[in-house]
Protein backbone atom coordinates (compact mmCIF):
# COMPACT_ATOMS: atom_id res chain seq x y z
CA UNK A 1 0.00 0.00 0.00
CA UNK A 2 2.69 2.41 0.80
CA UNK A 3 4.13 2.47 -3.03
CA UNK A 4 0.70 4.54 -3.53
CA UNK A 5 2.60 7.66 -2.30
CA UNK A 6 4.01 7.69 -5.45
CA UNK A 7 0.68 8.11 -7.32
CA UNK A 8 -0.39 10.73 -4.78
CA UNK A 9 2.37 12.91 -5.18
CA UNK A 10 1.17 12.86 -8.72
CA UNK A 11 -1.95 13.53 -8.63
CA UNK A 12 -1.36 16.46 -5.77
CA UNK A 13 2.06 17.90 -7.86
CA UNK A 14 -0.36 18.38 -10.73
CA UNK A 15 -3.43 20.40 -8.82
CA UNK A 16 -1.18 22.28 -7.07
CA UNK A 17 1.14 23.32 -10.45
CA UNK A 18 4.35 22.44 -8.74
CA UNK A 19 6.92 22.09 -11.64
CA UNK A 20 6.11 18.95 -13.26
CA UNK A 21 9.50 17.50 -13.21
CA UNK A 22 10.38 18.41 -9.69
CA UNK A 23 7.08 16.19 -8.62
CA UNK A 24 8.31 13.64 -11.34
CA UNK A 25 11.46 13.28 -9.09
CA UNK A 26 9.91 13.39 -5.69
CA UNK A 27 7.22 10.99 -6.61
CA UNK A 28 9.87 8.55 -8.02
CA UNK A 29 11.89 8.61 -4.67
CA UNK A 30 8.92 8.41 -2.37
CA UNK A 31 7.76 5.22 -4.64
CA UNK A 32 11.59 3.95 -4.39
CA UNK A 33 11.86 4.90 -0.81
CA UNK A 34 8.99 2.97 0.23
CA UNK A 35 9.32 0.08 -1.66
CA UNK A 36 12.68 -0.86 0.40
CA UNK A 37 14.99 0.70 -1.96
CA UNK A 38 17.60 2.74 -1.11
CA UNK A 39 18.59 6.01 -2.90
CA UNK A 40 21.36 5.00 -4.92
CA UNK A 41 19.35 2.30 -6.38
CA UNK A 42 16.47 4.78 -7.58
CA UNK A 43 18.52 7.38 -9.29
CA UNK A 44 20.30 4.58 -11.28
CA UNK A 45 17.33 3.20 -11.96
CA UNK A 46 15.57 6.58 -12.85
CA UNK A 47 18.92 7.07 -14.71
CA UNK A 48 18.72 3.52 -16.89
CA UNK A 49 15.13 4.48 -18.14
CA UNK A 50 15.58 7.83 -19.10
CA UNK A 51 18.33 6.67 -21.12
CA UNK A 52 16.06 3.33 -22.81
CA UNK A 53 13.78 6.59 -23.47
CA UNK A 54 15.64 8.28 -25.21
CA UNK A 55 13.94 8.26 -28.99
CA UNK A 56 10.79 9.76 -26.78
CA UNK A 57 12.88 13.47 -27.48
CA UNK A 58 14.32 12.68 -30.42
CA UNK A 59 11.20 14.42 -32.39
CA UNK A 60 12.62 17.92 -31.73
CA UNK A 61 15.29 17.34 -34.55
CA UNK A 62 12.48 18.95 -36.49
CA UNK A 63 12.34 22.44 -35.14
CA UNK A 64 14.99 24.09 -37.66
CA UNK A 65 13.32 22.49 -40.98
CA UNK A 66 9.70 23.98 -39.37
CA UNK A 67 11.51 27.38 -37.69
CA UNK A 68 13.53 27.82 -40.92
CA UNK A 69 10.05 27.45 -43.52
CA UNK A 70 8.17 29.05 -40.69
CA UNK A 71 10.50 32.47 -41.49
CA UNK A 72 9.97 32.55 -44.78
CA UNK A 73 5.98 32.34 -44.41
CA UNK A 74 4.68 28.56 -44.70
CA UNK A 75 2.36 29.44 -42.09
CA UNK A 76 0.76 32.58 -44.09
CA UNK A 77 0.94 30.26 -47.27
CA UNK A 78 -0.67 27.28 -45.33
CA UNK A 79 -3.27 29.57 -44.55
CA UNK A 80 -4.02 31.70 -48.06
CA UNK A 81 -4.17 27.94 -49.51
CA UNK A 82 -7.02 27.21 -47.68
CA UNK A 83 -8.73 30.39 -48.24
CA UNK A 84 -8.52 30.11 -52.03
CA UNK A 85 -10.32 26.09 -51.47
CA UNK A 86 -13.82 25.77 -52.46
CA UNK A 87 -15.97 24.32 -49.81
CA UNK A 88 -12.47 24.04 -47.15
CA UNK A 89 -14.60 24.14 -43.92
CA UNK A 90 -13.43 23.85 -40.31
CA UNK A 91 -15.09 20.79 -39.95
CA UNK A 92 -14.64 18.99 -43.47
CA UNK A 93 -10.83 19.85 -43.24
CA UNK A 94 -10.35 18.83 -39.47
CA UNK A 95 -12.54 15.79 -40.18
CA UNK A 96 -10.56 15.15 -43.30
CA UNK A 97 -7.22 14.91 -41.77
CA UNK A 98 -8.71 12.92 -38.33
CA UNK A 99 -9.94 10.33 -41.31
CA UNK A 100 -6.05 10.56 -43.33
CA UNK A 101 -3.95 9.95 -39.97
CA UNK A 102 -6.04 6.95 -38.91
CA UNK A 103 -5.84 5.94 -42.08
CA UNK A 104 -2.13 6.08 -41.88
CA UNK A 105 -1.49 4.90 -38.29
CA UNK A 106 -3.87 1.30 -39.32
CA UNK A 107 -0.95 0.78 -42.14
CA UNK A 108 1.40 1.31 -39.31
CA UNK A 109 2.64 4.63 -40.22
CA UNK A 110 2.23 6.59 -37.11
CA UNK A 111 5.13 9.19 -36.78
CA UNK A 112 5.03 10.53 -40.50
CA UNK A 113 2.36 12.62 -39.11
CA UNK A 114 2.36 14.70 -35.33
CA UNK A 115 2.44 17.93 -33.48
CA UNK A 116 5.64 19.22 -34.56
CA UNK A 117 5.66 17.30 -37.78
CA UNK A 118 2.36 18.80 -39.64
CA UNK A 119 -0.08 20.23 -36.72
CA UNK A 120 1.51 23.78 -35.78
CA UNK A 121 3.28 24.39 -39.62
CA UNK A 122 0.33 23.15 -41.90
CA UNK A 123 -3.18 21.77 -39.95
CA UNK A 124 -3.75 24.31 -37.10
CA UNK A 125 -3.17 27.57 -39.39
CA UNK A 126 -5.10 25.37 -42.20
CA UNK A 127 -7.95 25.42 -39.92
CA UNK A 128 -7.92 28.31 -38.39
CA UNK A 129 -7.82 29.75 -42.44
CA UNK A 130 -11.02 27.50 -42.90
CA UNK A 131 -13.04 29.51 -40.26
CA UNK A 132 -11.66 32.70 -41.03
CA UNK A 133 -12.86 32.11 -45.37
CA UNK A 134 -16.40 31.16 -43.50
CA UNK A 135 -16.66 34.82 -42.20
CA UNK A 136 -15.23 33.75 -38.74
CA UNK A 137 -13.27 36.83 -37.30
CA UNK A 138 -11.39 35.13 -34.73
CA UNK A 139 -10.90 36.34 -31.17
CA UNK A 140 -7.56 35.29 -29.61
CA UNK A 141 -9.97 32.43 -27.29
CA UNK A 142 -11.65 31.16 -30.52
CA UNK A 143 -8.01 30.83 -32.21
CA UNK A 144 -6.70 28.83 -29.38
CA UNK A 145 -9.83 26.87 -29.44
CA UNK A 146 -9.24 25.79 -32.66
CA UNK A 147 -5.70 25.13 -32.34
CA UNK A 148 -6.49 22.95 -29.62
CA UNK A 149 -8.77 20.90 -31.78
CA UNK A 150 -6.34 20.54 -34.22
CA UNK A 151 -3.84 18.79 -31.85
CA UNK A 152 -6.58 16.78 -30.44
CA UNK A 153 -7.51 15.53 -33.83
CA UNK A 154 -4.00 14.40 -34.16
CA UNK A 155 -4.43 12.40 -30.94
CA UNK A 156 -7.78 10.81 -31.76
CA UNK A 157 -6.27 9.88 -35.23
CA UNK A 158 -3.48 8.10 -34.06
CA UNK A 159 -5.02 6.49 -30.43
CA UNK A 160 -7.84 5.07 -32.98
CA UNK A 161 -6.01 3.85 -36.08
CA UNK A 162 -2.71 2.86 -34.15
CA UNK A 163 -4.37 -0.79 -33.06
CA UNK A 164 -5.31 -1.49 -36.44
CA UNK A 165 -1.89 -2.10 -37.48
CA UNK A 166 -1.02 -5.56 -36.69
CA UNK A 167 2.59 -4.97 -35.87
CA UNK A 168 2.59 -2.20 -33.16
CA UNK A 169 3.73 -2.14 -29.68
CA UNK A 170 0.14 -2.38 -28.42
CA UNK A 171 -0.87 -5.46 -30.17
CA UNK A 172 2.48 -6.97 -29.45
CA UNK A 173 1.90 -6.33 -25.80
CA UNK A 174 -1.52 -8.00 -25.21
CA UNK A 175 -0.24 -11.51 -27.70
CA UNK A 176 2.25 -11.62 -25.07
CA UNK A 177 0.84 -11.10 -22.04
CA UNK A 178 -2.20 -13.54 -23.25
CA UNK A 179 0.31 -16.11 -23.91
CA UNK A 180 1.45 -15.93 -20.33
CA UNK A 181 -2.06 -17.11 -18.99
CA UNK A 182 -2.27 -19.85 -22.21
CA UNK A 183 -4.33 -18.07 -24.64
CA UNK A 184 -2.33 -18.25 -28.27
CA UNK A 185 -3.80 -15.50 -30.36
CA UNK A 186 -3.08 -14.29 -33.93
CA UNK A 187 -2.01 -10.26 -33.72
CA UNK A 188 -5.20 -10.15 -36.45
CA UNK A 189 -7.62 -11.01 -33.90
CA UNK A 190 -6.77 -8.13 -31.96
CA UNK A 191 -6.64 -5.76 -34.69
CA UNK A 192 -10.14 -6.25 -36.49
CA UNK A 193 -11.44 -5.84 -33.17
CA UNK A 194 -9.85 -2.60 -32.80
CA UNK A 195 -12.19 -1.43 -36.13
CA UNK A 196 -15.18 -0.96 -34.20
CA UNK A 197 -13.90 1.86 -32.09
CA UNK A 198 -11.98 2.96 -35.03
CA UNK A 199 -15.26 3.66 -36.78
CA UNK A 200 -17.09 5.24 -33.52
CA UNK A 201 -13.87 7.83 -32.90
CA UNK A 202 -14.62 9.40 -36.37
CA UNK A 203 -18.29 9.39 -36.30
CA UNK A 204 -18.19 11.05 -32.35
CA UNK A 205 -15.12 13.36 -32.86
CA UNK A 206 -16.12 14.08 -36.95
CA UNK A 207 -19.38 15.13 -34.88
CA UNK A 208 -18.10 17.63 -32.36
CA UNK A 209 -15.89 18.84 -35.05
CA UNK A 210 -19.27 19.96 -36.25
CA UNK A 211 -20.90 21.10 -33.29
CA UNK A 212 -17.27 23.40 -33.04
CA UNK A 213 -18.50 24.71 -36.35
CA UNK A 214 -21.40 25.86 -35.76
CA UNK A 215 -20.60 27.56 -32.20
CA UNK A 216 -17.99 29.26 -34.06
CA UNK A 217 -20.42 30.64 -36.86
CA UNK A 218 -22.88 31.37 -34.13
CA UNK A 219 -20.42 33.81 -32.63
CA UNK A 220 -18.67 35.28 -36.03
CA UNK A 221 -17.18 38.87 -36.04
CA UNK A 222 -16.44 39.08 -32.18
CA UNK A 223 -12.97 40.94 -33.36
CA UNK A 224 -9.69 40.11 -34.49
CA UNK A 225 -7.20 38.35 -32.21
CA UNK A 226 -4.56 38.41 -35.07
CA UNK B 1 23.76 -0.44 -41.43
CA UNK B 2 22.04 3.16 -39.83
CA UNK B 3 20.59 2.43 -36.07
CA UNK B 4 18.91 4.84 -34.03
CA UNK B 5 22.37 6.07 -33.17
CA UNK B 6 22.79 7.69 -35.74
CA UNK B 7 19.43 9.94 -34.64
CA UNK B 8 20.74 10.31 -31.57
CA UNK B 9 24.01 11.57 -32.53
CA UNK B 10 21.38 14.02 -35.35
CA UNK B 11 19.75 15.14 -31.61
CA UNK B 12 22.82 15.50 -29.71
CA UNK B 13 23.99 17.61 -32.47
CA UNK B 14 21.16 19.85 -32.68
CA UNK B 15 20.47 20.38 -28.96
CA UNK B 16 24.22 21.67 -28.88
CA UNK B 17 23.82 24.01 -31.49
CA UNK B 18 20.94 24.99 -29.16
CA UNK B 19 22.84 25.32 -26.06
CA UNK B 20 25.46 27.00 -28.04
CA UNK B 21 23.29 29.69 -29.30
CA UNK B 22 21.37 29.92 -26.03
CA UNK B 23 24.39 30.92 -24.41
CA UNK B 24 25.16 33.77 -26.73
CA UNK B 25 22.05 35.16 -26.58
CA UNK B 26 22.64 38.59 -24.46
CA UNK B 27 18.50 39.06 -24.45
CA UNK B 28 17.70 36.53 -22.45
CA UNK B 29 18.04 36.78 -18.94
CA UNK B 30 18.34 32.98 -17.98
CA UNK B 31 20.67 32.18 -20.61
CA UNK B 32 23.16 30.23 -18.37
CA UNK B 33 20.16 28.19 -17.71
CA UNK B 34 19.13 27.44 -20.91
CA UNK B 35 23.07 26.45 -22.24
CA UNK B 36 23.12 23.94 -19.49
CA UNK B 37 20.01 22.77 -19.71
CA UNK B 38 20.29 22.05 -23.45
CA UNK B 39 23.64 21.28 -23.32
CA UNK B 40 22.94 18.25 -20.76
CA UNK B 41 20.46 17.00 -23.57
CA UNK B 42 23.14 17.09 -25.93
CA UNK B 43 25.65 14.79 -23.26
CA UNK B 44 22.70 12.74 -22.95
CA UNK B 45 21.40 12.11 -26.63
CA UNK B 46 25.60 11.85 -27.66
CA UNK B 47 27.37 9.71 -24.88
CA UNK B 48 24.56 8.10 -22.75
CA UNK B 49 25.62 4.62 -23.29
CA UNK B 50 28.85 5.75 -21.56
CA UNK B 51 27.64 7.42 -18.57
CA UNK B 52 26.38 4.45 -17.00
CA UNK B 53 22.92 4.03 -15.14
CA UNK B 54 24.03 6.33 -12.06
CA UNK B 55 25.89 9.16 -14.27
CA UNK B 56 22.38 9.34 -16.47
CA UNK B 57 20.92 9.20 -12.92
CA UNK B 58 23.18 12.24 -11.90
CA UNK B 59 22.25 13.93 -15.56
CA UNK B 60 18.77 13.83 -15.31
CA UNK B 61 18.63 15.50 -11.64
CA UNK B 62 20.68 18.41 -13.01
CA UNK B 63 18.27 18.82 -15.44
CA UNK B 64 15.40 18.87 -12.90
CA UNK B 65 17.17 21.14 -10.67
CA UNK B 66 18.38 23.69 -13.30
CA UNK B 67 14.19 23.68 -14.72
CA UNK B 68 12.46 23.32 -11.31
CA UNK B 69 14.38 26.27 -9.62
CA UNK B 70 13.44 28.40 -12.52
CA UNK B 71 16.72 28.58 -13.89
CA UNK B 72 15.49 28.40 -17.92
CA UNK B 73 13.17 31.01 -19.71
CA UNK B 74 12.83 32.61 -23.31
CA UNK B 75 14.09 35.84 -24.83
CA UNK B 76 11.32 37.51 -25.97
CA UNK B 77 10.59 38.34 -29.81
CA UNK B 78 12.57 36.76 -32.51
CA UNK B 79 10.15 35.57 -35.09
CA UNK B 80 10.32 37.20 -38.87
CA UNK B 81 7.98 40.27 -38.57
CA UNK B 82 4.82 39.09 -40.20
CA UNK B 83 5.06 41.50 -43.34
CA UNK B 84 8.37 40.07 -44.46
CA UNK B 85 7.01 36.50 -43.91
CA UNK B 86 3.68 37.41 -45.90
CA UNK B 87 5.63 39.05 -48.58
CA UNK B 88 7.92 35.51 -48.50
CA UNK B 89 5.15 33.14 -48.56
CA UNK B 90 4.10 35.04 -51.77
CA UNK B 91 7.39 34.65 -53.58
CA UNK B 92 7.80 31.10 -52.31
CA UNK B 93 4.60 29.83 -51.72
CA UNK B 94 4.64 26.29 -52.77
CA UNK B 95 8.02 25.45 -52.80
CA UNK B 96 7.50 25.91 -48.73
CA UNK B 97 4.99 23.01 -48.80
CA UNK B 98 7.19 20.64 -50.74
CA UNK B 99 9.70 21.02 -48.26
CA UNK B 100 7.32 20.64 -44.82
CA UNK B 101 5.76 17.25 -46.86
CA UNK B 102 9.58 16.21 -47.39
CA UNK B 103 10.07 15.20 -44.04
CA UNK B 104 6.98 12.97 -43.71
CA UNK B 105 6.90 11.46 -47.51
CA UNK B 106 10.72 10.79 -46.60
CA UNK B 107 9.57 9.47 -43.33
CA UNK B 108 6.68 7.20 -45.13
CA UNK B 109 9.66 6.00 -48.07
CA UNK B 110 11.86 5.35 -45.89
CA UNK B 111 9.74 3.08 -43.63
CA UNK B 112 8.54 0.87 -46.87
CA UNK B 113 12.67 1.05 -47.96
CA UNK B 114 14.39 -0.23 -45.09
CA UNK B 115 12.12 -3.53 -44.26
CA UNK B 116 12.27 -4.44 -48.03
CA UNK B 117 15.85 -3.97 -48.63
CA UNK B 118 17.39 -5.36 -45.59
CA UNK B 119 21.18 -4.53 -43.82
CA UNK B 120 20.75 -0.67 -45.19
CA UNK B 121 18.90 0.64 -41.68
CA UNK B 122 17.67 -1.07 -38.59
CA UNK B 123 13.96 -2.14 -39.72
CA UNK B 124 12.20 -2.39 -36.26
CA UNK B 125 13.91 1.80 -35.74
CA UNK B 126 12.88 2.23 -39.58
CA UNK B 127 10.20 5.11 -39.45
CA UNK B 128 12.71 7.23 -36.81
CA UNK B 129 15.85 6.60 -38.82
CA UNK B 130 14.04 7.58 -41.85
CA UNK B 131 12.56 10.89 -40.29
CA UNK B 132 16.20 11.50 -39.53
CA UNK B 133 17.28 11.48 -42.67
CA UNK B 134 13.76 13.30 -44.00
CA UNK B 135 14.55 16.22 -41.29
CA UNK B 136 18.50 16.37 -43.03
CA UNK B 137 16.99 16.10 -47.21
CA UNK B 138 14.40 18.87 -46.25
CA UNK B 139 16.89 21.42 -44.55
CA UNK B 140 19.51 20.89 -47.51
CA UNK B 141 16.78 21.27 -50.12
CA UNK B 142 15.19 24.55 -47.78
CA UNK B 143 18.84 25.98 -47.94
CA UNK B 144 20.24 25.43 -51.55
CA UNK B 145 16.65 27.67 -52.52
CA UNK B 146 15.71 30.16 -50.04
CA UNK B 147 19.81 30.87 -49.12
CA UNK B 148 19.37 31.83 -45.85
CA UNK B 149 22.08 33.12 -43.22
CA UNK B 150 23.23 30.15 -42.50
CA UNK B 151 22.52 30.09 -38.48
CA UNK B 152 18.40 30.89 -39.09
CA UNK B 153 17.18 27.36 -39.36
CA UNK B 154 19.07 27.02 -36.02
CA UNK B 155 18.49 30.15 -34.44
CA UNK B 156 14.12 29.78 -35.29
CA UNK B 157 14.20 26.26 -34.74
CA UNK B 158 16.00 26.97 -30.79
CA UNK B 159 13.50 29.87 -30.79
CA UNK B 160 10.42 26.83 -30.84
CA UNK B 161 12.40 24.86 -28.14
CA UNK B 162 12.70 27.41 -25.90
CA UNK B 163 8.73 28.08 -26.05
CA UNK B 164 8.18 24.61 -25.59
CA UNK B 165 11.08 25.04 -22.35
CA UNK B 166 11.41 22.30 -19.96
CA UNK B 167 8.31 20.26 -21.04
CA UNK B 168 10.08 19.22 -23.95
CA UNK B 169 11.71 16.08 -22.11
CA UNK B 170 8.44 15.84 -19.52
CA UNK B 171 6.87 13.01 -21.81
CA UNK B 172 10.93 11.04 -21.04
CA UNK B 173 10.81 11.61 -17.57
CA UNK B 174 7.08 10.30 -17.57
CA UNK B 175 8.36 7.06 -19.12
CA UNK B 176 11.37 6.68 -16.31
CA UNK B 177 8.88 6.90 -13.89
CA UNK B 178 6.52 4.36 -15.56
CA UNK B 179 9.68 2.55 -14.85
CA UNK B 180 10.17 3.36 -11.27
CA UNK B 181 6.54 2.36 -10.29
CA UNK B 182 7.19 -1.00 -12.41
CA UNK B 183 10.04 -1.68 -10.22
CA UNK B 184 8.43 -0.97 -6.89
CA UNK B 185 5.55 -3.09 -7.82
CA UNK B 186 2.73 -0.34 -7.76
CA UNK B 187 0.95 -2.19 -10.52
CA UNK B 188 -0.09 -4.76 -8.47
CA UNK B 189 -1.46 -2.97 -5.47
CA UNK B 190 -3.59 -0.73 -7.65
CA UNK B 191 -5.02 -4.00 -9.29
CA UNK B 192 -5.50 -5.40 -6.10
CA UNK B 193 -7.34 -2.50 -5.01
CA UNK B 194 -9.32 -2.29 -7.88
CA UNK B 195 -10.19 -6.31 -8.04
CA UNK B 196 -11.62 -5.78 -4.35
CA UNK B 197 -13.87 -3.05 -5.40
CA UNK B 198 -15.94 -4.82 -8.37
CA UNK B 199 -19.61 -6.10 -7.10
CA UNK B 200 -19.88 -10.06 -7.21
CA UNK B 201 -21.59 -11.63 -9.26
CA UNK B 202 -22.49 -8.89 -12.30
CA UNK B 203 -21.08 -9.60 -15.86
CA UNK B 204 -22.08 -5.68 -16.77
CA UNK B 205 -20.54 -4.43 -13.57
CA UNK B 206 -17.16 -6.62 -14.30
CA UNK B 207 -17.53 -5.09 -17.84
CA UNK B 208 -17.75 -1.92 -16.77
CA UNK B 209 -14.75 -1.96 -13.48
CA UNK B 210 -12.62 -3.23 -16.50
CA UNK B 211 -13.16 -0.91 -18.38
CA UNK B 212 -13.61 2.11 -16.05
CA UNK B 213 -10.43 0.66 -14.17
CA UNK B 214 -7.92 1.16 -17.61
CA UNK B 215 -9.26 4.47 -18.13
CA UNK B 216 -8.71 5.94 -14.68
CA UNK B 217 -5.17 3.27 -14.30
CA UNK B 218 -3.89 4.80 -18.18
CA UNK B 219 -4.76 8.33 -16.34
CA UNK B 220 -2.76 8.06 -13.45
CA UNK B 221 0.19 6.18 -14.68
CA UNK B 222 -0.44 8.46 -18.47
CA UNK B 223 0.15 5.21 -20.52
CA UNK B 224 -2.13 2.39 -21.40
CA UNK B 225 0.79 0.22 -21.59
CA UNK B 226 1.20 -0.08 -18.06
CA UNK B 227 -2.08 -0.11 -16.93
CA UNK B 228 -3.21 -3.26 -19.42
CA UNK B 229 -0.98 -5.89 -17.69
CA UNK B 230 -2.67 -4.88 -14.29
CA UNK B 231 -6.00 -4.97 -15.19
CA UNK B 232 -5.98 -7.88 -17.27
CA UNK B 233 -4.26 -9.91 -13.78
CA UNK B 234 -7.31 -7.81 -11.83
CA UNK B 235 -10.58 -7.96 -13.78
CA UNK B 236 -9.73 -8.95 -17.34
CA UNK B 237 -8.87 -12.52 -16.81
CA UNK B 238 -9.96 -14.10 -13.77
CA UNK B 239 -13.35 -12.51 -14.64
CA UNK B 240 -14.35 -11.15 -17.53
CA UNK B 241 -12.27 -14.29 -19.37
CA UNK B 242 -12.26 -17.33 -16.83
CA UNK B 243 -15.41 -16.74 -15.25
CA UNK B 244 -17.89 -15.10 -17.70
CA UNK B 245 -16.07 -17.34 -20.67
CA UNK B 246 -15.59 -14.05 -22.73
CA UNK B 247 -13.50 -13.90 -25.95
CA UNK B 248 -10.08 -12.76 -24.85
CA UNK B 249 -9.07 -10.89 -28.32
CA UNK B 250 -12.07 -8.94 -27.80
CA UNK B 251 -11.70 -8.07 -24.14
CA UNK B 252 -7.71 -7.21 -24.09
CA UNK B 253 -8.37 -4.95 -28.09
CA UNK B 254 -11.08 -3.12 -26.94
CA UNK B 255 -10.05 -2.81 -22.91
CA UNK B 256 -6.35 -1.17 -24.52
CA UNK B 257 -8.83 0.93 -26.53
CA UNK B 258 -10.71 1.80 -23.38
CA UNK B 259 -7.16 2.83 -21.95
CA UNK B 260 -6.69 5.14 -24.62
CA UNK B 261 -9.91 7.31 -23.96
CA UNK B 262 -8.19 7.86 -20.20
CA UNK B 263 -4.66 8.99 -22.09
CA UNK B 264 -7.12 11.61 -24.20
CA UNK B 265 -7.75 13.09 -20.36
CA UNK B 266 -4.50 13.00 -18.45
CA UNK B 267 -1.57 15.74 -18.34
CA UNK B 268 0.67 12.67 -17.24
CA UNK B 269 0.26 11.70 -20.98
CA UNK B 270 2.21 14.75 -21.46
CA UNK B 271 3.63 13.95 -25.01
CA UNK B 272 0.29 14.40 -26.47
CA UNK B 273 -1.40 16.74 -24.48
CA UNK B 274 0.68 19.13 -22.59
CA UNK B 275 3.63 19.29 -25.03
CA UNK B 276 1.20 20.33 -28.04
CA UNK B 277 -0.45 23.48 -26.12
CA UNK B 278 3.24 24.77 -25.51
CA UNK B 279 4.09 24.41 -29.14
CA UNK B 280 0.70 25.42 -30.32
CA UNK B 281 1.53 28.64 -27.70
CA UNK B 282 -2.45 28.07 -25.88
CA UNK B 283 -2.42 30.00 -23.18
CA UNK B 284 -4.20 27.36 -20.86
CA UNK B 285 -1.60 24.05 -21.05
CA UNK B 286 -4.49 22.16 -20.50
CA UNK B 287 -6.34 23.65 -23.26
CA UNK B 288 -5.72 20.52 -25.54
CA UNK B 289 -7.06 18.27 -22.40
CA UNK B 290 -10.22 20.33 -22.56
CA UNK B 291 -11.65 19.78 -26.00
CA UNK B 292 -10.61 16.36 -25.63
CA UNK B 293 -12.58 15.04 -22.94
CA UNK B 294 -16.03 15.40 -24.77
CA UNK B 295 -14.61 13.25 -27.15
CA UNK B 296 -12.89 10.49 -24.60
CA UNK B 297 -15.78 10.11 -22.45
CA UNK B 298 -18.85 9.26 -24.65
CA UNK B 299 -16.27 7.01 -26.82
CA UNK B 300 -15.27 5.51 -23.46
CA UNK B 301 -18.80 4.62 -22.73
CA UNK B 302 -19.12 3.25 -26.22
CA UNK B 303 -15.94 1.19 -25.73
CA UNK B 304 -17.73 -0.86 -22.43
CA UNK B 305 -20.69 -1.16 -24.29
CA UNK B 306 -18.83 -2.93 -27.45
CA UNK B 307 -16.48 -4.96 -24.49
CA UNK B 308 -20.05 -6.24 -23.32
CA UNK B 309 -21.81 -7.21 -27.06
CA UNK B 310 -18.97 -8.35 -28.61
CA UNK B 311 -17.28 -10.30 -26.28
CA UNK B 312 -20.37 -12.66 -24.49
Amino acid sequence: MLVLIGIAIIIAGFLLRFNPLLVIMASALATGLAAGLDVTAIIAAFGKAFNDTRYVSIVWIVLPVIGLLEAYGLQQHARSLIGRIKGATLARLLASYLLLRQAMSAVGLTSVAGHPQTVRPLVAPMAEAAAEAQGVALSDAQRDEIRAYAAATDNVGLFFGEDIFLAIGSILLMKGLLEGYGYVIEPLHFSVWAIPTAIAAFLLHGFRLRLLEKRMLRAPGQGTGA
Amino acid sequence: MITLGFVYVLAGLTFAIFAALGLGDRSNPKRFGNAAFWGLLALSMLAGDRLGDFGNGLLVLALVAIAGTGQIGRAPGGEVPAGVQAERAARYGNFLLVVALIIPAVALAGTFLFKWVPGLADPKQATLISLGIGVLIALAVGMARLRPAPLLPAQQGRRLLDAVGWAAILPQMLASLGAVFALAGVGEVVGDLIGAAIPQGSLFGAVVAFGLGMALFTMVMGNAFAAFPVMIAAVGMPLLIKQYDGTPAVVAAIGMLAGFCGTLMTPMAANFNLVPAALLELKNPYGVIKVQIGTAIPLLAVNILFIWLFAF
